[in-house]
């Protein structure tokens, strides 16, 4: 089973860091569902 | 044959009154708490003016210190002010709050601005000695007016009180009575975006040298819009700055990008320039008073000053080639495109890689590179961590990947081709264009050969798209090495050459 299966998972990414969609990429190879994902920019 | 980067000027406006009434996190924390803890605390973590002069980061900004000096000086700089420091420096000043309230007035065609009488009085005398304010800049001045009549049009009238130290000292009228695209609110954030380029064009006019007459165009890469309910993003700041800068043979025009518009600029001021289009052609942009404060409750929290206290603004002139100046290479230029993806490495390879494979050069043959400077003192505390050291290690990382560096040697690239940032976060002001005054002066002096910027822009903010973006350019001393592309290669002479032999012999066999 794995680490994600299952769970539900909120992406916050960052625009200078690891952006929402490139978390959402990630997310899809696992067994999480994906309720919320955006990217925000702090600066 | 490519423009040249031929001068640019830096400027901030201390500006904390309109931190606490115009910045964002300031007003949106006063309609959802407004007796919140961080409002009423918020005054005593303000800066005055002497404590931004003297704030190392804003030194460097207007070029009296280097980002040497910043590297040198330790990784906080709030807590190290610097004795003697000067408002006015080489690329441009800072310039005080009541200054710039004055400033901002005399930007106003509309009579939509008047300040309270002993206030203009006594900023007045002032303002008439700055050395870049001009007859024609004084003849815009109104006259000071009561009190009574400020408060009540600020009580009845939905204008927007303009405060000094705390107390109601002007005001900015609404423009119309229904649309909310000329409401006092956004026609104090235009009209201070205005005041600041303006500002900057002033000085980019002394750093250069160049005539006002000799300037053609310009264009605006700020953030704000203007316009009203038929065209909310109509425009053209660039024009409304130039006309009371007094360049006088100028039109211009916006472009809008996010953080990345002032990169997008100056990629299309040098191809105006390339092309013969224009001789003269200036990037400018004013500051945000909405981002003022943007991280104040985190500073606040770790009891910090409030760092984001000062509005920025830059200019710079784009012109024809004088054999001297840095050039801007127009055919090498980096892009996101739709398609290119938004992980990291897609990031990196569409803004660094792509340009320097197609000139055939290495991560490593650009010497400086100059992508979002954000200032980390302000944002460490905030947890928004270290832009330009993050932006710097997926450059480095993508070098190692392409086996151009060794995954030892990412801390000594970081630290050789890159910079501590030091521009406040007023979005499009860090977008890597606050290197370029260094950059020329580096290239002019034979420090460095070339140089890349890189802007890049939160596109999803306006939620009509989730797509990144982000371009940059290539700036290099002037006949610098040309990039393999132009060049012909021995082999391709070599074809030539065989073909030509081949063909005089194939014409001698026929006769």
């Amino acid at each position: 089973m794995g680490k994600f299966d299952g769970k539900k998972v909120v992406i916050i990414g960052d625009r200078d860091g690891i952006p929402g969609p490139a978390i959402e990429e990630c997310m899809k190879t696992t067994g999480a569902d994906v309720v919320f994902s955006s990217t925000e920019c702090f600066v | 044959m490519n423009s040249v980067l031929k001068g640019s000027s830096f400027v901030l406006v201390h500006s904390p009154d309109m931190l606490v009434h115009s910045g964002t996190t300031q007003t949106t924390e006063r309609i959802v708490n407004p007796s919140s803890e961080y409002l009423s605390k918020l005054p005593k973590y303000l800066r005055s003016f002497d404590d931004v002069v003297a704030y190392l980061p804003n030194q460097v900004y207007i070029g009296s210190k280097t980002p040497d000096d910043l590297a040198a000086a330790g990784s906080t700089w709030y807590d190290k002010p610097l004795k003697g420091a000067n408002r006015f420096g080489p690329f441009g000043e800072i310039m005080p709050q009541d200054e710039f309230y004055m400033l901002m007035q005399a930007c106003d065609a509309f009579d939509l601005v008047r300040l309270e009488k002993a206030f203009s009085d006594d900023v007045k005398v002032r303002f008439e000695k700055h050395p870049l304010v001009d007859e024609h800049l004084l003849a815009m001045v109104s006259d000071g007016i009561d009190i009574g009549d400020i408060m009540k049009v600020v009580n009845e009238e939905h204008a927007e009180g303009i405060y000094h130290d705390d107390k109601l000292v002007g005001y900015v009228k609404k423009a119309h009575d229904i649309d909310i695209n000329l409401s006092a609110h956004v026609i104090f954030e235009n009209l201070a975006s205005k005041a600041s380029c303006t500002l900057a064009l002033m000085h980019l006019i002394k750093v250069t040298g160049i005539s006002k007459n000799s300037v053609e165009y310009v264009i605006d890469c700020s953030e704000e819009a203007c316009g009203d309910m038929n065209q909310r993003g109509g425009g053209n700041m660039a024009k409304a700055a130039a006309e009371i800068a007094g360049l006088s043979g100028a039109s211009g025009a916006d472009i809008r990008a996010f953080c990345a518009a002032p990169a997008h600029a100056v990629i299309h001021a040098a191809a105006l320039v390339a092309s013969g289009t224009y001789d003269n052609v200036v990037v400018a942009a004013g500051g945000s008073t909405a981002k003022l404060g943007m991280n104040g409750k985190d500073h606040v929290k770790k009891e910090l000053p409030v760092m984001e206290d000062v509005m920025g603004g830059f200019a710079v002139l784009i012109s024809k080639n004088d054999g001297k100046s840095p050039e801007i290479l127009s055919a090498f230029t980096g892009k996101h495109s739709v398609g290119s993806g938004s992980s990291p490495q897609a990031v990196i390879t569409a803004l660094v890689t792509d340009p320097l494979d197609k000139m055939g050069l290495k991560i490593a043959d650009i010497d400086k590179y100059s992508p979002e400077m954000q200032n980390p003192d302000l944002t460490k505390p905030a947890g928004a961590g270290d832009v330009p050291l993050a932006n710097y290690k997926m450059i480095a990382a993508l070098g190692v990947k392409r086996g151009e560096l060794d995954r030892t040697d990412i801390n000594a690239f970081t630290e050789k081709h890159g910079m501590i940032g030091w521009a406040p976060t007023q979005g499009h002001i860090p977008s890597g264009i606050p290197y370029l005054g260094f950059a020329r002066n580096e290239m002019m002096s034979g420090n460095i050969e070339r140089s890349m910027i890189i802007g890049k822009g939160s596109l999803f903010l306006g939620r009509m798209t989730n797509l990144f973006d982000g371009v940059s350019f290539i700036v290099q001393k002037n006949g610098g090495a040309r990039p393999a592309s132009d060049a012909v290669s021995e082999d391709t002479i070599k074809r030539l050459i065989a073909q030509s032999m081949r063909e005089l012999a194939a014409s001698m066999g026929v006769e």
